[in-house]
């Protein structure tokens, strides 16, 4: 089962290989790991995404609330919860491609950032579905590159998580 | 007051009291051996190689109820000092080592003696720092110690560059220490404490099953009172051994995979466990789909919530620490008035002393070859039980964790976790070394004791007067069972050649060593070995090349599977 994971931890050098070295040494999958500080500097926040059994999800966060630097783990996906993602793509248009390419970036309320006689750059946010879904649309003969943030994940009214 | 940042270490250690430093010195810590040598009240220990630095300092944690410390250089010293602190590890002993490293300018520039400390140690370290500033360092040190001792103890890492040990600044200890991302739980849940001995009095089939965390928690008192108050059958892991008293009739020996039949039986058919500080590893339980297989409630009382439902699913939890929680237990059944049911536990009794009659433990002496499992009995019985025994890894580890019978804690050190040959001598330099007085026995074979060999030479230094039983055999005896069992008695690499003759090799050290060939000698050689109080003694017993350890449960197998002897092969 996929389960999204945020937890706090002290920005300090170091904190991230803490957390990442700790999936890899113990055989977890990390699908995605989006990590920033928060509105307190001395503190970043992380979502990982990850799948597991429950014996293993709980594992997880037991370890991850060992790591001295960690100050709070939340599993999110255990209850209602907001997921988003960025995700920036080239693609070519050039031709009837770039009218098509504009099309498709509005019907998925992306948004062209960038734009040269030859490729469009197209910035689009939604959970990681719909990003999925914007790739099955286009050509994908048409894409150059594609960049994704990875999820950030925030759980619905009184679920908060903070110091 | 201004200090260098040398200085403001050795303060450090000062202040938290700490007697014996075991390292190494090289260009990184110059100066901080500089500041060692100004001063006379933190003593260092010069060993021959950092691991034995660091096992040293880790013995001497496990044999007292301190903070063992280690000091090395950068580079080669810190990955030497790798082995020790991955056993330290794994076996939850409270440590700090502190590394040198080059100057913050040079980092990352592939300098002389340069190696991520801070990267190669983070997955065998509870913590560890690297300190840029010189106004870091002491209350670096500070949560250091405080990491070691406190929630699950493990060794902590201070990485302090070179010029960091150089630069000045004023120093001042701080008296506390609060992390926000760091609060273990000490006291257990009064209504998961309340459960779980409603639980034991209402068992039928009751055992109970303690583990290292009794011994690092200083609970042995504690559990004590608890099995007797209750009256259940009690087993102790290896790293638990001396948690409770073995000579006690209550004690059924060690479970596991060289555990005794007893143990074993009363483990796997209990209805209620009740496991302490234990972790129900894999040397332990055997298969847990095996061990699942019987229906029965689990207790679990471990400081790691991690530990808890990792291998076995528990009923009930109790996240604390082990002391704390034993002392809640025993209260709740002193005021009140309900005891386990007498009828029950007499019948359940009745089973576990017909699975004892199996003697499990019995072996075949013999008048012409010196038999290990003898070794061990008479070394129990000359020291009076009373001896400080460490061991290497292999069969003459699970002999002595047999026949040895541990009625204290903090007697028997072994690398349990890691399993690290080696460890033998610099855990005896360790325990020597906190208990000057006591007789300190290494018991080891011909292939670990020369993984760290070289500190004959630290323990001639130190005057340590160490009694090594080396149980030589010829064979890496537990490799050689193995094929012997399971790969078709091909005896792959598994043989001792060209050894050493150890007496002679103890004498060019300054120490004294015997060579001794017959069962008639054993008894008198050890005497003699214990009664020279200022000598090491270096005992070389030509044992039987090809006993085997019994009871054996096989890797992967279930714990009632056991092979009891020779015979059952």
């Amino acid at each position: 089962m996929r389960h999204v994971i945020s937890l706090l931890i002290e920005n300090e050098s170091g904190a991230l290989s803490r957390v990442s070295g700790l999936f890899s040494a113990r055989g977890y999958n990390i699908e995605s790991l989006t990590v920033a500080p928060t509105e307190d500097a001395s503190m970043s926040r992380m979502t990982i995404v990850t799948s597991g059994s429950d014996d293993i999800i709980e594992q997880i966060t037991k370890q991850l609330n060992k790591l001295v630097e960690v100050i709070k783990v939340v599993d999110i996906s255990e209850s209602a919860h907001i997921e988003r993602e960025l995700m920036i793509t080239k693609v070519r248009a050039t031709g009837k491609d770039r009218d098509e390419m504009k099309r498709m970036a509005d019907i998925f309320r992306a948004r062209v950032i960038d734009v040269t006689d030859t490729s469009y750059v197209i910035e689009l946010t939604g959970s990681q579905s719909k990003l999925d879904a914007f790739i099955d649309a286009i050509d994908p003969a048409l894409i150059l590159e594609i960049v994704r943030s990875g999820v950030c994940g925030i759980g619905r009214g009184d679920r908060i998580l903070k110091v | 007051m201004v200090l260098t940042g040398a200085e403001i270490v050795i303060r450090c250690l000062q202040e938290e009291k700490v007697e014996y430093v075991f390292g190494y010195p090289g260009g990184a810590v110059l100066f901080i051996y500089d500041a060692l040598f100004n001063q006379d009240k933190v003593r260092h220990v010069l060993v021959r190689h950092e691991q034995a630095a660091v096992h040293a300092a880790d013995g001497f944690a496990r044999s007292t109820e301190t903070v063992g410390v280690a000091l090395v250089t950068s580079g080669p010293g810190a990955t030497n000092a790798i082995t020790g602190i991955a056993t330290a590890y794994c076996d939850s002993i409270p440590m700090v080592i502190i590394s040198g490293q080059v100057p913050t300018a040079a980092i990352g520039q592939d300098a002389f003696q340069e190696v991520d400390t801070v990267g190669i140690t983070r997955p065998c370290v509870k913590h560890n720092f690297l300190v840029k500033d010189v106004r870091d360092i002491a209350t670096t040190i500070k949560k250091a110690f405080y990491l070691a001792k406190t929630g699950r103890p493990g060794p902590v890492l201070v990485d302090i560059p070179k010029d960091v040990s150089m630069h000045k600044c004023e120093f001042e200890y701080p008296q506390e220490v609060s992390m926000r991302s760091y609060n273990p739980v000490v006291k257990g849940h009064q209504g998961q404490i309340r459960k779980a001995v409603q639980l034991l009095l209402e068992a039928k089939r009751p055992m109970i099953y303690t583990g290292g965390g009794v011994v690092l928690s200083d609970a042995a008192e504690q559990l004590t009172k608890l099995t007797r108050l209750l009256g259940f059958p009690i087993t102790n892991t290896l790293m638990g051994l001396g948690g409770y008293p073995a000579s006690d009739r209550q004690y059924l020996g060690m479970p596991g995979m060289h555990g005794t039949y007893e143990a074993n039986m009363a483990m796997h058919y209990s209805d209620v466990l009740l496991a302490i500080g234990a972790r129900f590893d894999d040397r332990v339980i055997g298969d847990p789909a095996n061990f699942a297989e019987e229906p029965r409630k689990i207790i679990h009382v471990d400081i790691d919530p991690s530990s808890i439902s990792k291998r076995v699913r528990v009923d009930v939890p109790i996240v604390g620490d082990v002391k704390e929680v034993l002392e809640e237990m025993i209260r709740q059944i002193e005021a009140s008035s309900a005891r386990p049911d007498a009828e029950n536990v007499g019948t359940w009794w009745k089973q576990v002393d017909e699975w004892r009659r199996r003697d499990c433990m019995k072996f075949k002496n013999s008048d012409e070859i010196i038999k290990p499992q003898f070794v061990i009995q008479k070394l129990w019985e000359v020291t009076g039980g009373e001896a400080f025994v460490t061991s290497d890894v292999g069969q003459h580890q699970m002999w002595a964790s047999q026949y040895y019978r541990f009625d204290k804690p903090r007697r028997w050190l072994n690398s349990g976790g890691l399993g690290t040959m080696g460890v033998g001598l610099p855990y005896a330099m360790g325990a020597q070394l906190a208990h000057p007085g006591s007789p300190v026995a290494c018991v080891t074979g011909e292939a670990s004791i020369q993984m760290n060999i070289q500190e004959l030479s630290t323990c001639k230094q130190f005057r340590l007067p160490i009694k090594i039983v080396n149980l030589n055999n010829r064979y890496l005896g537990m490799v050689r069972q193995w094929q012997q069992l399971f790969h078709g008695e091909r005896y792959s690499e598994s043989y001792m050649d060209s050894l050493p003759d150890f007496a002679k090799l103890a004498e060019s050290y300054g120490h004294v060593g015997f060579k001794i060939e017959k069962p008639a000698d054993v008894e008198g050689a050890l005497r003699e070995a214990f009664g020279r109080k200022n000598d090491l003694v270096f005992l070389d017993f030509q044992i039987d090349q090809t006993e085997n350890v019994y009871p054996m449960v096989q890797g992967g197998k279930g714990l009632t599977e056991m092979i009891l002897s020779a015979e059952d092969l």
